[in-house]
């Protein structure tokens, strides 16, 4: 199931993709059955909270699950060519030169002792085999490209000797280094300021339309979304339980857990009276409830059987380019027109 | 240039009068770095902070990393002593107390920390945690016991919980243990240091809602430290922005959402993504310039005045003579340079701001529109 049914531009294709992982506690599924297609120019956002598998979805498809992590089922396709993300070596090639990603924490991400120019430099001549001096002018190039003044000088700097935002950027021209065709950006401002962060974000989406690439945002901030995405998938134990074009998932929500979320938080631009918090805990991946694993915090599921015996599959609902993945959409959708 | 002095405030934005539970006055803490054993620069980590806070009041503190939001909440805590001025708690001056007077002052403030996995001790059970503040009381044992089970009961935790370890907790109970170990004591202020950013978004509104509800039972006062903006508008009654050490504007809650008066608090909203993309698709932002300057060489004159785009403005209207140009020459007025800006109340309300050139309500309008 698709949102979006017209396939030209999709450069990097996850299909039913399923994710285990082996712990010392049990085995777990923090990847389940999930389809995300990026796009060429385009942004999507992949929201949820922890355990929802939104990171795990792209650390499965770059390889970097954690010891005890294989792909169980499903299918990756980067520009129409079918990839084993289990192939340690295509897994490395497609990391950085296909796919670019970006972490956190941008002063784990760095080495203290070596430049920074030097750092994406190093990536550079791994996967391209140019000389030093290219690999330096393609380095200094990419630092312009982010926005650090004067590229050329700061390329000599240490990581320390640069600031939070600065570090970021640093981190950011690490993943465009190689010009990929798509850019993953893992909560890429939720350590910063509130006014780097909005810097952070312009130059993320500066570089998608100034390198054509498909950007994907994970992130927890509903505002990013409304901002920067044209496209949200909204994630929950594992599963993609909401999907679509942002606008009509924020402004036209069709799962509870959606619904949820908006109305338990605050905004800055509006008072918005008593917050309604969901219920309990997101749920343990060890013990994912039965049927819709969201029901024991749902405010519609109420008991009802089918809740807690079925797992819903994700469906469209008119507009055809909306899905979701709950038994009673379509008594919610009703509900909003009646409203 | 010249250093200026600027003499210590002598009006401040107080509310309550006698009736301030806390009140801070000219607080101010400089930081000496030595080196080779000679102090050679000072950081001024906060400057001239004065403030109070009413019964049942909850005040919230915004500002960019580096502004001075911890510096000053240690000092209201006393885990380090000010340079200069005081913090007076129910009337009394704690800058001066004894070791012995401490422990009662330590009763009457609490905090909640940030990281609910690092500020409990991973070896010591929850019932222990809560009772650590009790420690210098003279009740028995039992009734230790009694206060631990009833403040966690009413943490939403039940009470044979209170034999389990801190690893056996979600983050959200974890928050909600580290707000009953501050309440043990019955305190009058609670300091909440970004109570709620290490929690899932489901999780945060129902620890804000625990917190807005234990303020009137408990009758507390809150000062709430948080970068989120949201969250600060939601539980606050008053709003204090910092910048740089300094306090750069405070007003009612209502009154700095709509129409703040410093233009940094303009870019610090204007800055914050809203969850609704027809609002946020078609606003207008301010984009702050370059990082926060460093605390050890601030600018001279209005601190922010590299940043500014208020300052911008008002050059353009000004002669030769009254412009500063700056070394990526953009031009501000030669004050903005110069004087730094006192916090200061235009009309008698309760409205302050440290700015030369206040924006006003139509400028607000124009800018965030």
């Amino acid at each position: 199931m698709t949102v979006n049914s017209d396939r030209s531009d999709v450069v990097l294709d996850i299909e039913r993709l399923r994710t285990r992982i082996e712990t010392p506690r049990g085995v777990v599924h923090p990847v389940n059955d999930v389809s995300l297609q990026c796009r060429r120019g385009r942004t999507l956002a992949v929201v949820g909270e922890s355990g929802s598998g939104k990171s795990m979805t792209f650390m499965s498809v770059l390889g970097l699950l954690p010891a005890g992590g294989t792909i169980e089922s499903g299918t990756v396709r980067y520009q129409d060519r079918e990839i084993d993300p289990t192939d340690k070596k295509a897994a490395r090639q497609l990391r950085g030169k296909a796919i670019g990603i970006i972490f956190q924490d941008a002063l784990a991400g760095l080495n203290p002792s070596f430049t920074v120019g030097q750092q994406i430099a190093d990536v550079v001549r791994h996967h391209e085999g140019v000389s030093r001096a290219k690999a330096k002018e393609k380095a200094i190039e990419t630092l312009g490209l982010v926005g650090i003044p004067n590229p050329r000088e700061r390329a000599d700097y240490y990581p320390h000797q640069l600031s939070g935002g600065m570090r970021q950027r640093v981190m950011i021209a690490m993943g465009v280094a190689l010009r990929p065709q798509v850019l993953v950006a893992d909560e890429p401002t939720t350590a910063l300021d509130v006014t780097v962060q909005a810097q952070i974000m312009e130059l993320l989406d500066g570089l998608r339309r100034e390198l054509g690439m498909s950007l994907v945002i994970i992130t927890h901030d509903l505002g990013v979304v409304a901002r920067y995405a044209e496209e949200v998938a909204v994630m929950y134990g594992g599963r993609v339980v909401e999907h679509g074009e942002a606008r009509q998932v924020l402004k036209n929500t069709v799962h509870p857990y959606t619904e949820a979320l908006l109305r338990s938080s605050p905004r800055p631009d509006a008072d918005v009276g008593e917050l309604s918090p969901i219920p309990g805990q997101p749920p343990n991946l060890l013990a994912v409830p039965s049927g819709c694993s969201f029901h024991p915090r749902c405010h519609r599921a109420n008991g009802r059987p089918e809740c807690s015996r079925d797992i819903p599959l994700l469906r469209s609902l008119s507009p055809e380019s909306q899905l979701t993945a709950c038994h009673h959409a379509e008594e919610m959708a009703l509900q909003k027109v009646s409203k | 240039m010249v250093a200026e002095t600027v003499e210590p405030t002598t009006a401040a934005p107080y509310i309550a009068g006698d009736e301030a539970v806390l009140r801070v006055e000219n607080l101010t803490k400089h930081f000496v770095k030595k080196r080779l054993g000679r102090p050679t620069t000072a950081v001024k980590a906060v400057s001239d902070v004065s403030f109070d806070l009413a019964p049942g009041e909850t005040l919230g503190l915004v500002g960019e990393s580096g502004c001075g939001k911890t510096t000053l909440s240690r000092l209201i805590l006393r885990l380090i002593e000010p340079t200069s001025g005081r913090v007076i708690v129910e009337g009394k001056d704690v800058t001066r107390l004894s070791k012995r007077q401490l422990r009662e002052f330590r009763q009457r403030v609490q905090v909640v920390f940030q990281d609910p996995y690092a500020s409990l001790d991973p070896r010591q059970r929850v019932a222990a945690s809560v009772a650590e503040p009790l420690t210098n009381s003279k009740l028995s044992s039992d009734e230790k016991l009694r206060i631990v089970h009833e403040t966690l009961e009413r943490m939403g935790l039940q009470r044979a919980q209170a034999r389990l370890f801190p690893h056996q907790f979600s983050g959200g109970q974890r928050q909600r243990i580290g707000i009953a170990r501050a309440l043990s004591v019955t305190p009058k202020v609670l300091l909440l240091d970004e109570p709620v950013s290490a929690l899932d978004v489901s999780i945060q509104a129902q620890v804000l809602k625990l917190l807005q509800e234990l303020r009137d039972e408990y009758r507390l006062s809150y000062i709430l430290i948080s970068h989120d903006l949201s969250v600060v508008r939601h539980v606050s009654d008053r709003v204090m922005v910092m910048y740089l050490g300094r306090v750069v504007e405070m007003a009612p809650k209502e009154e700095l959402y709509t129409a703040p008066r410093h233009p940094y608090t303009a870019s610090l909203l204007s800055a914050a993504p809203v969850p609704d993309p027809d609002v946020e698709r078609t606003r207008e932002r301010i984009q702050l310039l370059g990082d926060p300057p460093n605390p050890a060489s601030p600018p001279p004159g209005c601190a922010f005045h590299r940043r500014c785009f208020q300052a911008e403005l008002v050059a353009q209207k000004l002669g030769d003579s009254e412009v500063t140009v700056l070394e990526d020459g953009r031009r501000v007025p030669r004050t903005c340079a110069e004087k730094q800006p006192v916090l200061v109340t235009q009309d008698a309300t309760k409205h302050w701001s440290a700015c030369h050139f206040p924006l006003s309500r139509e400028a607000v309008a124009t800018v965030t529109a």
